[in-house]
Formats: structure tokens, sequence, C-alpha cells
């Protein structure tokens, strides 16, 4: 047997061994995992059940399911399933060591940039995407920072080679910063060097030189060489706001910038998210009148002054939940670690006054909400994609551990970074 | 009176005077005490005198005239340990040289940073403030108690050997700003080598005064000897190579802290702690047989080259090898709740719950040689003490008092309904305001003010 032939011998064992390997995925578009303990969220909790998965999503939840022959069962006796967390405000993908500049792609230059996009600063094989999913965070929401108009967020799945196997939505909302600090790159403090009033006028200028840009737009397609029109990106890529097809998520804090940003999405017709809220908790009222969903950001850090009370940022989330707004978390980290705190974050907001099942709402189901994906996640029903974490125990307390996670009905591999590097130097000490 | 006689009146005498000013009697009861170094005390009692643990028990009787606290259904702790921070301090790093081992935090000291009541609500009752790491030699540091509202000289706590700072890695060598400014050390190899030659340096100082004082004692030398010239510089240094002062050496990866534990073998001085130490897991068990602990961040991590490898289970694994591990702060969020960080030890490495306890109490004393007053619920150690709604490495819970010798310096009730009061004052004097403004008009952009 010469060469040639091992050659020839090799490739026919590779195909084959694919062959069984594409079978082998077709039987196993059936999962059943059973004698769980589940908390779909958007209903009762079910004591001992059963989840069925069908290809990417659940095909049913209960007490007694029918299980079809073929599928493969996994036993889930003495965990509990939760829907897959969802991060409202990540980096995720697109930093990886935050002070090497080569690596840091979320954030650009320029003031007016709604052609950006972050999944275009997406990275796959970024080391904290699998440290935040042996989280139970299964999409995180990714943002763009700039200093005013900074682009298009987007929505991942915590798993994929690919940008496009990871891109759920390539756009969510148009990021935009209230300019209270104009020349900024953003930022959290409620210090001002703007006032509210000149920096609603700036946003509203601006609206109007795109809604002008429209126009044009219009009129030079209906009657070519009528008006002069020529591409400018920097109101192009906005029109969908202006014009109602896409949301804007606004960066602001101050109790005095949140009012005007309350007036002014009203008067401009904006549909809107706010982000950030430092000081919402001041007038939660006024965005619950004003139905304007939230998401908050870091809570571990989130600026408050100290004369507001040491522990004033942990006590937000408890208020706006009375308040009755609705709000979802976000880890909005720049330094790593990236998104794997957001359950941590759930529990801070329940040691200091948040209902525990607020806030795995704020997590799960709320989260999907206010991102408008709610068909497809945020809670464990039929229908939806398969996104769930078995867990020992509550994901929020340290001492549980995550034993299983599914992303659109896969299992996912919980090895990272974290466990690569301590079995290595375990081989060293044995 | 004998000498041994006078010696027996002055230890009982220190024994029972107060630690410092400020000291008091406090009886705590019904507690869950976790003691730390001997198991949990279910309805557990603690009596403080003069600032000091006095008994450690249960069913105990509070002695009358002593205020008492409650901890019935509550978890009582000793006060956790801030091992490496730069609060209170005005400044940093003396940026002016690039060694600077004569300059001394405690110069800098600044007891109005609000900082210092932060640490409190997290229950921090001792912290270990620091010179910065722009240096390969910095400067000494000090330990404080966070006494909120009283003198910056009242907070210094004086125990303990002396600290010096050290750094490694790109700090000293200004990676950062690589290559704009172009000053010695620009590597690992510089930093090594300016710390090696302040040590010689060193060494030479030390023997020249060993010698002058042996001189003195033996009086041989007919005149008396000319006494050294003094260098406030190599002084500090020269007390790390008679073991009065420890150095506490920031450093990163594995191959520099290999590098400076062999440093320290060849000038016999004593490694308090590597600071930060992200990849000491990678060395554990030198780190274990050199009996050097270190002070980290269970998770910060990837915010410079050297941290690329920092992992969270870090902080879990060796102390599973012998390591003692204590975490910290370092100006982060996490100097307001470091138990937190505690209970994140369970999750990444299944750190036993006693062990988890460690890292910010009794571990933070020993690598500051001061795991003869704090760091434990001890009989004869210092009443300095936090109390918690739930079990502090619970996800789910909050300080709620804090004690530094036998004082209650962080109270939450109390501070909540003091927040209260002054909100409620806040918002009669914005009403008499705004009502004293145009009638009828709406608070927003256009309406002027709030």
């Amino acid at each position: 047997m010469n060469r040639r032939h091992l050659n020839v011998l090799a490739l026919t064992g590779f195909l084959l061994a694919g062959g069984l390997q594409a079978r082998a995925a077709a039987e196993n578009d059936v999962f059943a995992l059973m004698n769980l303990r589940i908390i779909p969220v958007s209903g009762k909790d079910i004591p001992s059940g059963i989840i069925l998965i069908r290809g990417a999503r659940i095909a049913e939840v209960g007490a007694d399911v029918a299980v079809p022959p073929g599928a493969e069962v996994i036993d889930g006796t003495g965990l509990t399933a939760y829907p897959g967390m969802i991060d409202c405000h990540s980096y995720l993908g697109m930093l990886e060591i935050s002070n090497v500049a080569a690596t840091v792609d979320y954030q650009e230059t320029g003031l007016t940039n709604p052609q950006i996009k972050a999944v275009e600063g997406l990275r796959p094989d970024s080391v904290h995407i699998p440290i935040a999913r042996a989280h139970g965070i299964t999409a995180a929401h990714i943002i763009p920072e700039g200093a005013f108009v900074a682009g298009r967020t987007g929505l991942i799945r915590l798993t994929g080679w690919t940008p496009d196997e990871m891109v759920i939505r390539d756009e969510v909302a148009m990021h935009m910063v209230f300019p209270s600090h104009p020349g900024f790159l953003f930022m959290q403090m409620v210090g001002k060097t703007q006032p509210a009033e000149k920096a609603v006028s700036q946003i509203k200028d601006y609206l109007k030189r795109v809604r002008l840009y429209g126009e044009r737009k219009r009129m030079a397609a209906d009657r070519p060489g009528s008006v002069p029109h020529e591409y400018d990106e920097s109101c192009e890529e906005m029109l969908p706001v202006v014009e109602g097809r896409l949301p804007v998520m606004l960066s602001v804090h101050s109790e005095e910038d949140i009012r005007a940003a309350i007036d002014l999405v009203k008067e401009e017709n904006l549909k809107a998210i706010f982000f950030g809220v430092s000081e919402g908790w001041k007038v939660a009222d006024d965005l619950k009148k004003a139905g304007i969903p939230v998401i908050l950001g870091n809570l571990y850090s989130a600026y408050h002054d100290f004369d507001d009370g040491y522990d004033r940022h942990w006590r937000a989330p408890a208020v706006l939940q009375e308040a009755g707004v609705l709000f979802a978390l976000g880890t909005q980290k720049m330094l790593p670690p990236l998104g794997k705190d957001l359950p941590f974050f759930a529990a801070k907001a329940v040691a200091f006054g948040l209902d525990r099942r607020a806030a795995l709402r704020a997590v799960t189901l709320n989260a999907a909400e206010i991102l408008g994906v709610d068909d497809l996640m945020g809670s464990l029903e039929p229908g939806k994609l398969a996104n769930i974490v078995l867990a020992d125990g509550d994901p929020f307390e340290f001492k549980t551990k995550i034993k299983a996670v599914f992303i659109d009905g896969k299992k996912v591999d919980l090895n990272n970074l974290y466990t690569d590097k301590i079995k290595q130097f375990q081989k060293r000490f044995r | 009176m004998s000498e041994k006689t006078y010696r027996l009146i002055l230890s009982v005498f220190l024994i029972l005077a107060p630690v410092s000013a400020g000291a008091q009697d406090l009886f705590i009861k019904d507690g869950t005490l976790l003691t730390v170094t001997n198991g949990t005390i279910a309805e557990g009692d603690i009596l403080i005198r003069d600032g000091r643990i006095a008994v450690v028990g249960s069913d105990l009787k509070a002695p009358s005239g002593v205020r008492v606290i409650d901890a019935s259904g509550r978890f009582v702790m000793p006060g956790l340990i801030d091992s490496h921070t730069h609060i209170a301090l005005t400044d940093t790093n003396e940026l002016g040289a690039v060694v600077t081992s004569e300059v001394n935090v405690r110069d800098m000291v600044n007891g109005e940073d609000r900082r210092l009541f932060n640490v409190l609500t997290g229950g921090v009752t001792l912290i270990h403030t620091m010179h910065g790491s722009a240096n390969p030699i910095g400067g000494q540091n000090i330990l404080m108690k966070p006494k909120w509202g009283r003198a910056a000289e009242e907070m210094i706590f004086s125990a303990g050997p002396g600290s010096l700072k050290f750094a490694l890695g790109e700090n000293p060598k200004q990676a950062i700003f690589y290559p704009a400014k172009a000053r010695y050390p620009k590597s690992r190899m510089g930093v090594k080598a300016i710390i090696r030659r302040e040590l010689i340096r060193a060494r030479e100082y030390m023997l020249l005064w060993d010698r002058y004082h042996a001189s003195v004692e033996t009086g041989e030398s007919d005149p008396r000897p000319m006494p050294p010239r003094r260098d406030l510089r190599l002084e500090p240094l020269a007390d790390l190579l008679r073991g009065k002062t420890w150095a506490h050496v920031h450093a990163y990866r594995a191959d520099e802290m290999l590098e400076f534990l062999d440093l320290a073998r060849e000038f016999h001085f004593r490694i308090g702690s590597f600071e930060h130490a992200s990849e000491a897991f990678k060395i554990a068990k030198e780190l274990a047989a050199a009996e050097v602990g270190i002070t980290c961040f269970m998770e910060n991590w990837s915010y410079k080259m050297e941290t690329a490898e920092g992992i969270a289970n870090n902080a879990a694994f060796c102390a599973r090898h012998g390591v003692t591990v204590a975490l910290n702060s370092d100006l982060g969020p996490q100097m307001m709740f470091l138990f937190n960080q505690a209970g994140k030890a369970l999750r990444y490495g299944g750190l036993p719950e006693e062990e988890a306890l460690k890292l910010v109490t009794l571990n933070s004393a020993r690598i500051l040689g001061v795991d003869d007053r704090l760091g434990s619920l001890e009989v004869g150690k210092d009443g300095d003490i936090a109390i918690f709604n739930r079990h502090p490495l619970s996800a789910y819970t909050r300080c709620e008092i804090t004690i530094i010798e036998g004082v209650v310096y962080f109270d939450r009730d109390a501070y909540l309904e003091t927040q209260r009061r002054e909100e409620e004052k806040r918002r009669k004097e914005k009403k008499k305001k705004d009502d004293g403004k145009r009638p009828g008009r709406p608070a927003g952009p256009m309406g002027g003010g709030r």
C-alpha cells in the first residue's frame, strides 16, 4: 500500500465519520430535560417537570410531557431550570484587554456616528464569552460607545463560530448619549458642563437636519433633478429613527436631564429606552407615566451622590420596581470581567430591597421585552428559543453551580479560560 | 520591688489598658458568631471591654451599664480588612524619582476622605493604605482603622511590622507611556536591576551602622567614632533587611514573582505579600513553600497584558495549595463589599466557607503581621466586628453594623433614619423655594430650574 492509497483510505474514513456525525445530529434534534424544578418566569413554577426541546425551540414545558421515542434524555434530578439570562448592556466580544487599544473595539471617535454597528466590532473568539455563558447568560445586548450619536446596538447569542452565527439582531436601537458633557466620550457623572436646555437643542437641531435630509431625499426620488441630494451618512443612517422604525437608547443620568429627555422624546415622537438613569429613582413616577422602559447599568459602581446615600445605587432598582417602571439590568463593564456578574448584580439589588422574582424578571423577560425579542426569549415557554440554564440552586447565589446551559437548543461547552488554566496547572502540581 | 514583680504588674496593666483612645465596652448578644478560628457559635455573645474582646460564648449576661447590641437573627464576624488600598491619602505616588523608599504615606493622611465612611458600610475595620506602583521601590505604607469622625492621627494603627512598597512589571516600567517617556527602567530587566542595586547599597549601609553601634557599645574606639551619615532613602531598606519591615510587592506574572522570591532569599528579607499576583496559581507550591502570602482580586483581570491570565479561580486554587490568600479592593467599588468577593470563592474554586471568610479577615491580618491583634473573634483581640443581616458569604447579604474597638461607627438603621430626616428637610426647603417662584409653571427644561 503506497502513500496515495493511505490518503484515499484516510479521506474515506474522514467522510464516513462526518456522515455518522450528521446522522447523530438528526436523531439528537429532540432533547427531554427531565425531573427538573422549572422557573418559567412567565408563569407559575413547576415543582417537578419536563422541558422538551425540538431543534432550536422549546416544544413543551410542563409537569406531564410526553417524551417522544428517540429523544435524548437528560436527567435533571436536583436541578432547577431557568430561562437563559440576557445582559442588556454589554461589550462582550468587543474588547479583550481594556488598556490594550488594539483589542478595544466598542468605542468610535466623532460626535455623530449613526452608521456604526456594534455587531461589526464583534470578535467571536473572545475569552470573555465562554466565561459569561458559564454563569447562565445566553444573550447580550452589545453597545457601541461614542460622544453623542454612537451607533446601532446589536443582540448576540453567546455561542457561534462566526459573527453571522452569533448575531440575533444586527440592530436593536440607536445609542444616543444625552450630550450634557459635549466632547467627552461618554460620562456617567451627574455633574454637568452643559445645561439640559442646550443638550436638548443639540438633539433637536440634529433631528431637524435629518428630517430635512429625508424630505430632500424623497423629493429627489419623486422628481429626479429637482433638488440636490447626496448621500450623507450622518443623516441617512439616522432616518430609521426619525421615521419610527428604530428606537433610540438614550444614555441619560441626572434628574434634570431625565426630565428634559422625557419631554424631548414625546415632542420628537421617538420610541425610546433610557439607559443608566443614575438619578432615575428621583423621577421614577415621571418615567412610569411616560411609559419609558429603562436599562440599568453597572450596579456595583453606578454613580450616586454621597449625600444621597452610600447605597443609593443599590436601592434604585427597588424604587423603580415600586413605581412600576419596566426595567432590565446590564453589566456595563469596560474593565473585565465582562458580563458574568449579571446574576450577582441582581442579587445586590435584592439585598437592598428588590423583590427576588422582580430581579429574575429584570434579567430575563423584562430584558427580552425591552429589546423587542420577547417572542424569542426571556422565559421558558413553548415556541421560544431553547435558552435554558440548569443550576443546582439559585443562580444568583455564589455557592450555586451552573450545571448546563442550552442556547438555541444546543448544550454549550461550559469550559472557559478559568477552567482551562486551572486544569493546566493542576497537572503541574500533581 | 523585684524585676519580676515589676514586669508582672506592667503586663497586667497593659492587658487591662484600653487599646486606644475612644475604645469602649460593648455587649453583642444572640448572634450567629463566625469566629473564623473556632468555628460557628449559634446564639453567641461577645463582651468587649475597653476595646478588646474579653469574652466569647453563649448565654452570657450583659454587665450593667454596658451598651447592648441585639444580634439575634444576624451574623457576627471579625471586622473585614482591606489589605491593599489608597484611600485616605491626598496623594498616592511620588513620581519625581524612581526609588523613593524615604517617603511615607503617613505624611499624606486625610481623615476626611468620604471613602473611609464607605468602607465602614462594608464592614471594613482596618485598611492597609499604600504608596502606588509607579516606582520599583515606592514608599512606606500604613495601617488605619476607619474611625470616621475622628482625627486622622487617631485612625493610624501602629501595630505590626513596617510595610514597604515594591512594584514589578508594567507599572514601574511605565509601559503605557512607552515610547513617549524615557525613564529608566523601561523593561522588567531594569526594574529588577534597580531593586537589586538598592538592596546592595542598603546592605552596605546597614553593615556600616551595625559596626558603628557595635563599636559604641564596646567603647573600644578612642576618640568615639563618628556616626555614618544618615540616608533616609536607605534606612527603610535597611529596616527591611533587619526584619523590622516587610516587603509588599506589586506583581502580576509568575516569573517576576519567582525572581523576587530569589531576591528575598539572597538578601534575607521577608515578603509580607505579593499584591495582585494574578498568576500566583501557576507557582502556588513555590509561594506556599516560601511562606509568602498574596493579596489579590477575586475577579478583576484582563485590564493589561500582565493580567491576561488572571483567572478568578486564582484565590481558591492558591488557598487550597497552602498559600495565605487575602483579598483587596485597590480603590475599586469592592471596597464596600469585600465580603461579596470572599463569597465568590465559593463559585470560583469551591473554597470551603471557613476558608473563604479568612480571605478578608485572618489571612489579611497574617500578611500584615497583625494576626495577634486582628482577624478572628478571639479573647484578647481588638473588638473590631462586622454584623450582617444574612450570612456574609451570601450574595443577598448586607452589612448592618460596623464596630471598631467597641465603638459603633456604622449602624444602618440609624443611618437610614438620618437620611430620611435630611431628605425631608431638603424636600421642604425645595418646596419653599419652588412655591416662591412663578406659580403654575411646571418644572422642565424651559421652565427654568427645577
